[in-house]
């Protein structure tokens, strides 16, 4: 992927930035310029909270290029304490071990390889608490 | 608005399709159509594909395909709304003869998957590409996550969505245009190879090539045609959010059920007044949501209402009957129109094997990405 691309979601991937509305309170992750919410403008700086919960989960097998040297991994949809979700690779456990509801945290990772030319993309992954 | 009609239908064989182009599909069904209407003539056409210029490298295909079919120079476009790109171009063709513009319009999808092309990247490309795409999610897997949170919310068992491949292959295997028309058993499906959990290959539609065209005019042209007029008598179309995390309910599909009702209330008719829907089973689970969705059964009860028989050929609202996207094949962009085609036979009464007694009122509803847009069409003969 072109520099640029990946330089400008570097502050959600890394740092887990992400806006909160001022008129309705609703987070937005990533940052938008519109609330999906009520349609307001306006932001406050926000974040995605360390920990979450795992809402639901699966186990992928067949993947697309960038991954297969991965397979099997496990991809959850995780809703932080604060109520932002966010789909992210669960790690560093077997795919037996995830239930829905289960505690994850937030923890930097590299996510894959673009191959020798390519750029190294790192982001967030959780892992079981 | 005028009233719209489908005066005439075609399709190519869904499957691995090696020694055709995707320009060759598409003339291919093309013609069948336009032979099928007994038109001399069209006013412009639309064509639903998700994205050719990924898996062959082609994009500009609205100017090929009227090239190629020998129409040029009447106004031809792509549609794109990923795997619906079939459905919105209908909508697109329907609207343009009910606004008066035009009389006859030719209406098509087509997509040629199988060519080399990295075909879990290409179709994961309807996702988020930064915040779902990038964390190594695919479409089986999305769908994956939906399955797995309406059996925990709902009770939806294995065997259940199971049900739905069982019960659309079964449809597939009286359907001559099927990539794979052949039965399956519940526990060929259960222990088949998993491609995301709980999601196994035959919970999945294939990777197909295909196309399927509609001839549409305005009612009345109807009298200069052969075929039987099909009435398109309401379309809906909806969006929801694109990455399925930003969704209020993961196991619902908004898109699809405001897309219904939009359809419904245009038609003037209510979901028991359905005689036969085609939706959009890319996955087993995608069709137990859709039926929910679609006012067919409550939600969460779509499992049982499948297991029960009642979408069955013989059933009280026969789902899927040309096999669906899992037994027939689902070449994206021509899906959505394959899904016309079968439901203007049913009602025209020439389904062979698969027809249903007595069908006057078809629903098609075809569906993008995990559920982000959807577009439902009614018939009525």
């Amino acid at each position: 992927m072109p520099s640029p691309r990946y330089r400008r979601e570097m502050p959600q991937r890394y740092r887990l930035e992400a806006a909160k509305c001022k008129k309705c309170g609703k987070f937005s992750f990533p940052p938008r310029l519109v609330c999906a919410g009520c349609g307001a403008k306006e932001f406050d700086n926000a974040r995605i909270s360390d920990t979450g919960t795992i809402l639901s989960y699966t186990t992928i097998r067949v993947a697309p290029a960038d991954f297969t040297e991965q397979v099997p991994y496990s991809i959850a949809i995780v809703e932080s304490d604060n109520g932002i979700r966010v789909t992210t690779q669960v790690v560093d456990c077997k795919p037996e071990d995830l239930k829905i509801g289960k505690k994850v945290k937030f923890v930097f990772r590299k996510l894959y390889e673009e191959g020798r030319t390519g750029i190294i993309c790192y982001g967030y992954k959780t892992v079981l608490v | 608005m005028r009233e719209v009609v489908v005066i005439g239908c075609g399709m190519t064989k869904f499957g691995e399709l090696w020694k055709m182009s995707l320009r060759d599909i598409f003339v291919e069904a093309a013609l069948k159509a336009i032979d099928d209407a007994g038109v001399d003539h069209i006013d412009s056409m639309y064509v639903g594909a998700m994205t050719p210029g990924l898996f062959v490298g082609q994009e500009h295909i609205g100017a090929l395909m009227a090239d190629y079919l020998g129409v040029a120079p009447v106004p031809a476009m792509r549609v794109e709304s990923a795997c619906c790109s079939g459905g919105m171009a209908m909508r697109t063709g329907f609207f343009e003869i009910a606004s008066g513009y035009s009389d006859i319009v030719l209406v098509g999808g087509v997509e040629k998957m199988n060519d080399g092309a990295d075909v879990t990247y290409a179709l994961a490309t309807a996702a988020d590409q930064e915040y779902e795409v990038y964390q190594g999610v695919t479409f089986p897997g999305l769908y994956a996550l939906i399955a797995r949170a309406h059996m925990h919310r709902y009770g939806t068992t294995r065997e259940q969505l199971a049900a739905v491949s069982v019960k659309n292959h079964h449809n597939g295997a009286l359907n001559p245009n099927a990539q794979f028309p052949k039965e399956v058993t519940i526990d060929q499906v259960i222990n088949a190879t998993l491609v995301a959990d709980p999601l196994t290959v035959l919970d999945s539609s294939p990777v197909s090539d295909g196309a399927a065209c509609v001839i549409l005019a305005s009612a009345d042209m109807v009298k200069k045609s052969k075929a039987a007029p099909v009435m398109i008598i309401g379309s809906g179309a909806a969006t929801d959010a694109i990455a399925l995390h930003s969704r209020e309910d993961i196991t619902a599909l908004k898109a699809v059920k405001l897309s219904g009702e939009a359809a419904y209330k245009m038609a003037g008719v209510k979901p028991a007044d359905i005689d036969l829907a085609e939706v959009h089973d890319c996955f087993t689970i995608a069709e137990l949501c859709i039926i929910e969705e679609l006012g067919f059964t409550e939600k969460g009860k779509g499992g049982l209402f499948t297991e029960q028989g009642n979408t069955a050929l013989n059933g009280k609202i026969p789902v899927n009957t040309s096999g669906g996207l899992k037994s027939k094949g689902h070449p994206v962009g021509a899906t959505g129109i394959a899904q016309v085609v079968e439901v203007v036979e049913q009602l025209r009464g020439s389904a062979g094997k698969r027809q249903v007694e007595k069908a006057q009122i078809g629903l098609t509803q075809n569906m993008g990405g995990s559920g982000a847009s959807s577009v439902v069409h009614i018939f009525k003969i």
